[in-house]
């Protein structure tokens, strides 16, 4: 009985979270434009949403933005994570004080900073800020996946290499590289994903002519929902639940290794 | 502050140069990692966080402190946050003594704090109420649920907090899905979004999950022979839960509170959608300044506060859980 009632109320708890969800998804089949009468099984707004050039021009700006803003934040966050754990203690904390600035920072102050920033140094809003915006977001999230797998790392194979005769390039793409692989497609799947889902900040440093999907849904909703956009939301939310099972797969094999 | 400057041909190149310049850094570090201490590898990052970071932090804090106008340092810019009405106090004291009857203190900033901070409070309040038994039971090992239940709660938060937001418009409207099936039952409509109601079920929809997870990691790492020993020693469940079980998991609870509290704080857009743009948020109010009221300096006086607001918070979490063992999402 006890359990029952315990297993009753998370489902309710669930049910809270995935009922809005739910109704999104049910609505983007519905033949009519009313949201309150089902009007028959249809993949009409589905069709609208592909022939819609604004929010194609927005999935492909979203899309080029993650990607770029991904493997830029892998590389830098990959060797930064190399070289703060070389470091000494004291300057080990220091360097993680600065990669939890932005972490810890509200989204709208960081947004809102690096618009102050731009506009400061004359620099346009666009797609080249907005990417720029994304790497600096991006790239503690790889540091802190990357660290662990350094940590975990037996610290004498990279000597070894050496005085066995590996140039320290060869020894750094073939030893340490390898023993840390795990963490870096982690930390650039996670790059990826929270590029993607990213609003707060993509709308404080892009201009209205490049809006990705995030700010084009925001300034389509002040009008009011259209059913493409349910469309929309549903490819998205299957698309990141596609991604977000790679990502726990590979966690989830990362925790049974350790 | 000319917002609308074009972006000058010079400065395309200066992007490109420096990108240019800084892959070429990359590559260096790499190829001298013989030479150079591997620490160098976290040059370019460095300078990246002090470009990105750092440097718009002081500006923020720069615009905070100096007039707009003549670029000297002031602090016109908190009192006018202090008193929204400052500007035009100030010109009617200039107009002479019988316009002083016109002065009074504006309170829309303190207000809108007040009221950011009194709905932030309630969604915490709310979501520790919801959360707290979820993780509890989320954590019980007599019902075995393993991990697919987080990752259960992990999944909506994956989806992009607009939609979700937007989602809930859907069910609350007028012509929504719960006022549908109220009229089908032969009830009448009721009036359910542009309230504050709304927008506390908004806030406490997309901020649960950031109650669970710590509550449930700390829950979940306990021992749970300590809770037998406290029934084997003649506790019932309830003192169990109050003496062992309660203590135990605050830091978690301390995690928590601060991981729901602080984008409660920040958060605007969802006092936008579901409160009907009639009440607003500090998160609201800080873009505001800076995108429709151009007003750079109280905008940045307000992000001061801001983030004052979130170190002092975090300084209480620290105190209460130095060692991070609440965990977090991220």
């Amino acid at each position: 009985m006890k359990r029952f009632l315990k297993k009753s109320y998370l489902t309710l708890i669930l049910l809270f979270l995935y009922l809005p969800i739910a109704v999104l998804i049910f609505q983007s089949f519905n033949a009519g434009k009313s949201r309150a009468k089902w009007e028959g099984f249809s993949l009409r707004w589905y069709q609208a949403l592909f022939q819609d050039e604004a929010i194609m021009k927005a999935l492909y700006i979203t899309i080029a933005v993650a990607i770029i803003a991904a493997i830029a934040a892998t590389i830098l966050g990959t060797l930064a994570a190399i070289g703060i754990y070389a470091m000494k203690k004291r300057s080990q904390a220091t360097m993680m004080t600065l990669t939890n600035i932005p972490m810890t920072m509200p989204d709208i102050v960081t947004g809102i900073s690096l618009m102050v920033l731009f506009t400061f140094s004359r620099i346009e809003r666009g797609f080249v800020t907005m990417l720029f915006a994304h790497i600096t977001f991006n790239t503690p999230y790889v540091i802190l996946s990357v660290l662990p797998k350094l940590k975990q790392m037996n610290k004498h194979t990279y000597e070894a290499a050496v005085d066995l005769g590996a140039t320290p390039t060869y020894a750094l793409f073939h030893v340490i590289l390898p023993e840390i692989r795990e963490g870096v497609i982690t930390g650039a799947l996670l790059a990826f994903t929270l590029s993607l889902d990213d609003f707060i900040i993509s709308y404080f440093t892009t201009s209205p002519m490049v809006q990705n999907l995030s700010t084009l849904i925001y300034s389509k909703a002040r009008i009011g929902i259209e059913p493409t956009l349910n469309a929309l939301s549903a490819l998205m939310f299957l698309s990141l639940l596609f991604l977000l099972g790679i990502i726990n797969r590979r966690t989830s094999r990362n925790v049974k290794k350790a | 502050m000319n917002q609308s400057l074009k972006l000058p041909s010079w400065s395309m190149w200066a992007i490109g140069f420096a990108a240019i310049l800084f892959l070429i850094m990359c590559v260096i570090t790499i190829r001298r990692n013989h030479g150079v201490k591997r620490s160098f590898f976290a040059m370019p990052y460095t300078l990246w966080m002090f470009i990105f970071t750092i440097v718009p932090i002081v500006l923020i804090g720069w615009y905070a402190f100096t007039d707009s106008a003549t670029g000297t340092f002031t602090l016109n810019n908190f009192i006018n946050f202090w008193d929204s009405n400052y500007t035009v106090n100030k010109m009617y004291e200039q107009m002479g003594p019988e316009y002083a009857v016109l002065i009074t203190r504006g309170t829309v900033n303190i207000d809108i704090l007040v009221y950011s901070l009194w709905m932030a409070l309630g969604c915490t309040v709310i979501c520790l109420l919801l959360g707290y038994p979820a993780a509890l039971f989320m954590a019980d090992k007599d019902i075995k649920l393993g991990s697919t239940i987080i990752v259960l709660f992990i999944i909506p938060m994956w989806m992009n907090f607009l939609l979700r937001t937007i989602a809930w418009m859907s069910l609350l409207e007028d012509q929504g899905l719960i006022n549908s099936m109220l009229r089908f039952f032969g009830m009448d409509g009721v009036k359910l979004m542009y309230n504050d109601g709304a927008v506390l079920l908004g806030m406490v929809y997309n901020f649960l999950p950031f109650m669970v997870f710590p509550i449930y990691t700390t829950l979940n790492k306990m021992d749970g022979k300590l809770m037998e020993a406290a029934q084997d020693l003649g506790c019932n469940e309830i003192r169990t839960f109050l003496k062992v079980t309660l203590p135990l998991s605050l830091p978690g609870v301390i995690s928590g509170i601060t991981m729901v509290f602080m984008p409660s704080v920040t958060t605007f857009f969802i006092s936008r959608i579901l409160g009907g743009g009639h009440t607003m948020m500090f998160g609201d109010l800080i873009e505001s300044m800076f995108l429709s009221a151009n007003d750079w300096g109280v905008g940045s006086a307000l992000s001061l506060v801001m983030m004052l607001l979130i170190l002092i918070s975090l300084g209480i979490l620290r105190k209460a859980d130095p060692e991070g063992e609440g965990g977090s999402i991220a």
